[in-house]
């Protein structure tokens, strides 16, 4: 049993939690994620760690409601309690001291891509950022990425905060500028983190990914979260959550994660029609 | 001096109708009434040599509790089983009996033997339904810290043996439930987990800590539980945990699953009772399964329990290789299943969503025995053919999850990842560390996990007498 310390809303259907999880607190490293449960009923889903304080002992998570799950527990209020929380799961991220990248976070992907940026800096770095969305509203944690990126550039679809554009636009202007990283780390909706694989691969610059595949136990033992890299199968809970984008099979992920889709549209209509009443 | 032999054959177990049961989870085996196992105990002969006790991997004193049940008394019954079995509601339902005491027995040897397995399991629901509760001593405490990772059924039984020998006991469990394959392997029709339930509450009256969420190797590494939680042995019974899947086309199509996989999300999740509890299953109207063990048993009668309308078993070798215990795979024939031996899949094909269509299978022929000493099936050029599926489950064995020894680098494994451990003693060549069960062995059973448990619980208990006297 976990208790939501502080509940602070970041966009619209975005949450940012802190939670009480000493031991998750004190072992997790940037690129960590956590599988939680909310209620007895409830399914098992990964989330990224997005910020620890080990004093404290607490976890930060910063949760996008979309499907039942995630809606009824962005319902959650301050001093209720998060029935499991298991973690720090995955592989933290590979930072080398001194490396430097460009971290670009489209979406709900920021707060994936801010722990992992604040790690290069921690680890005596250097970090440029882009946050992209489509709108104003859905830019998220300009102020933490900032605070470790410099310069970070946002861009929006409709340019209503920003550059005009897509994040694979800031990203050329950047290269053309003359920025020069060792590794891009980009993390997104499936089709940002592919298009931004697009621009990097003829210029053979690493990039690195994280993948949100449907996961169950989250330790390797049922296959579920399994993807192609390289033509090799990879479990993402284990071997991931990051990867070589450039080697990872997309398509194939884009259609495994439809796999319950009828499924999920039924649970949240049910969802959503008993927490109107 | 033996009794004469009365009845030359068990008393029949009611059984759930197989056309009610196919669509229900409720459980197949219906259990003995009072009258039918006073019956069935009966039976022993008593003969000298007890031979029974033998064949029990954690060595209960069967004659007794049979002789017991027997005269009627089945309290006295249940104190005799729970001396040496801390799970014997389980052990009841899904031990193999026929390959362990009942193959010893003596009456056996001449007509069927005497219905071991359905006695305990008669003794263990006698005693739950009157809320009857371990009654046995615990020794004083110790003061020692042990650690078990891991809470199936070798680690629950390494954790009941040492909290009754009065060490301190702290239970670490990856999932949010603890019981292990009880809980995510082995369906609700054959092992209800209210049952795993409540025996696993019989362990928690007996002191044991139980901490769920624990990822030992994440939360905590091994090392960690020594030097930050200062634990003074530990036993690892994490299971084999790692699904196979074939390098074949098709093999990350929807709708393909490692049994691993759809059976923790029909067993511990309760997929089955979708959208009631929140994780989904594929409920396919034509199933494969393919392998051809109790897993595979356990997969393909979930499957038609979620709905499917045709299901197919698919094995490689013929029927009598089957790994699975004959009464799961009578019970799958019973409900419909389409037993497809010699076969072995080739290929996967799927619809413009990805979705799994088509499994492609090619014909086998049985060629010299491997190393397992069973005959290797080898394929027959140009023989291949298509079976009509919308999910397919792999119950093709499983490896050894690597989360432990990629995180210990000083804890010796073998070239295939399982802990290398003494199989007497579970001891492993870090100090104070021992393991036992599938983790060490490969996949096996429940009940010969449960007997690593017991004698790693043995060794630990004198390593740590030694400890203490050491610091005396």
């Amino acid at each position: 049993m976990h208790t939501i310390l502080s509940k602070e809303t970041l966009a619209p259907d975005v949450v940012r939690f802190w939670i009480d999880a000493p031991p998750i607190a004190r072992k997790r490293r940037p690129g960590q994620f956590v599988i939680i449960r909310i209620s007895e009923q409830g399914e098992r889903i990964p989330l990224t760690i997005a910020d620890a304080d080990p004093a404290a002992g607490t976890i930060s998570l910063v949760v996008q409601g979309v499907g039942k799950s995630t809606k009824a527990l962005n319902r959650m209020m301050p001093g209720e309690q998060i029935l499991d929380v298991a973690g720090p799961l995955g592989q933290p991220t590979h930072i080398v001291p001194g490396m430097s990248i460009c971290c670009i976070g489209g979406g709900i992907g920021t707060a994936v891509v801010y722990p992992i940026a604040a790690g290069v800096k921690a680890a005596g770095g250097t970090v440029t950022g882009i946050i992209g969305a489509r709108t104003s509203d859905l830019i998220i944690l300009s102020k933490e990425l900032s605070a470790v990126a410099d310069p970070c550039l946002i861009t929006t679809d409709d340019g209503s905060v920003g550059r005009k554009g897509l994040v694979t636009d800031a990203l050329k202007h950047l290269l053309d500028t003359g920025f020069a990283f060792d590794e891009v780390v980009a993390v997104g909706p499936l089709p940002m983190m592919r298009a931004v694989c697009d621009v990097t691969r003829p210029l053979g610059l690493k990039t690195v990914v994280s993948l949100n595949a449907i996961m169950v136990d989250g330790t390797g033992m049922c296959g579920g979260c399994r993807v192609s890299v390289n033509g090799e199968q990879k479990f993402v809970c284990v071997d991931g959550p990051e990867f070589d984008g450039h080697q990872v099979d997309f398509g194939e992920l884009a259609a495994r994660l439809r796999a319950y889709r009828d499924d999920e549209a039924l649970a949240l209509e049910q969802y959503t029609q008993r927490a109107s009443v | 001096m033996a009794k004469k032999i009365g009845q030359k054959t068990k008393t029949p177990m009611p059984t759930e109708d197989a056309a009610v049961r196919r669509h229900t989870f409720g459980e197949v085996a219906l259990g003995y009434s009072a009258e039918l196992a006073i019956q069935e105990a009966a039976r022993c002969i008593e003969c000298k040599n007890m031979p029974c006790i033998a064949g029990c991997p954690v060595e209960i004193d069967i004659p007794g509790f049979v002789r017991q049940v027997a005269a009627g008394d089945f309290d006295g019954a249940y104190h005799t089983l729970s001396l040496k079995n801390v799970l014997p509601a389980v052990c009841g339902r899904v031990c193999p009996q026929e390959d362990q005491c009942e193959q010893k027995c003596t009456l056996g040897v001449r007509f069927e033997p005497v219905a071991i397995g359905r006695l305990e399991r008669f003794v263990a629901d006698y005693a739950a339904a009157k809320s009857i509760t371990n009654g046995a001593g615990v020794h004083p405490p110790t003061g020692r810290k042990v650690a078990i990772v891991g809470s199936g059924p070798a680690g629950l039984t390494a954790a009941a043996d040492l909290a009754k020998l009065g060490h301190s006991v702290t239970m670490f469990e990856a999932l949010h439930k603890p019981g292990g394959v009880l809980m995510y392997g082995i369906p609700e029709f054959r092992l209800p987990k209210s049952i795993v339930e409540r025996e696993i509450d019989s362990l928690k009256r007996l002191g044991v800590d139980i901490r769920t969420n624990h990822v030992i190797g994440r939360t905590f590494t091994i090392d960690d539980l020594f030097n930050e939680l200062g634990f003074e042995a530990l036993f690892i019974g994490t299971g084999a945990g790692l699904p196979h899947f074939p390098k074949i086309p098709g093999i990350n199509l929807v709708g393909i699953y490692s049994a691993n996989e759809y059976l923790t999300r029909s067993n511990l999740m309760k997929a089955y009772r979708f959208p009631e509890h929140d994780t989904p299953i594929v409920r396919g109207k034509s199933v494969a399964v393919i392998g051809g063990g109790n897993t595979a048993m356990d997969s393909i009668r979930t499957a038609l329990r979620l709905g499917a309308e045709h299901a197919y078993l698919v094995y490689r070798r013929s029927r009598d290789e089957m790994p699975a215990r004959a009464e799961e795979v009578e019970h799958a024939q019973e409900e419909g299943v389409d037993i497809v031996l010699l076969a072995a899949p080739v290929a996967l094909l799927g619809d413009d969503r990805s979705r799994v269509r088509t499994l492609r299978c090619v014909r086998m022929q049985l060629g010299e025995p491997d190393q397992s000493g069973r005959r290797s099936p080898v394929p027959i050029d140009g023989s291949e053919f298509d079976l009509d599926v919308d999910t397919v489950v792999f119950a093709v064995g499983q490896g050894a999850n690597p989360l432990i020894r990629s995180t210990t680098p000083d804890l010796p494994t073998n070239k295939w990842g399982y802990i290398v451990a003494d199989p007497d003693t579970g001891v492993t060549q870090k100090p104070g560390v021992f393991a036992g069960g599938d983790i060490v062995t490969g996949g096996a059973t429940v009940i010969s996990a449960m007997g690593a448990g017991r004698r790693a619980a043995r060794a630990i208990d004198s390593y740590l007498t030694l400890i203490a006297k050491e610091q005396s």
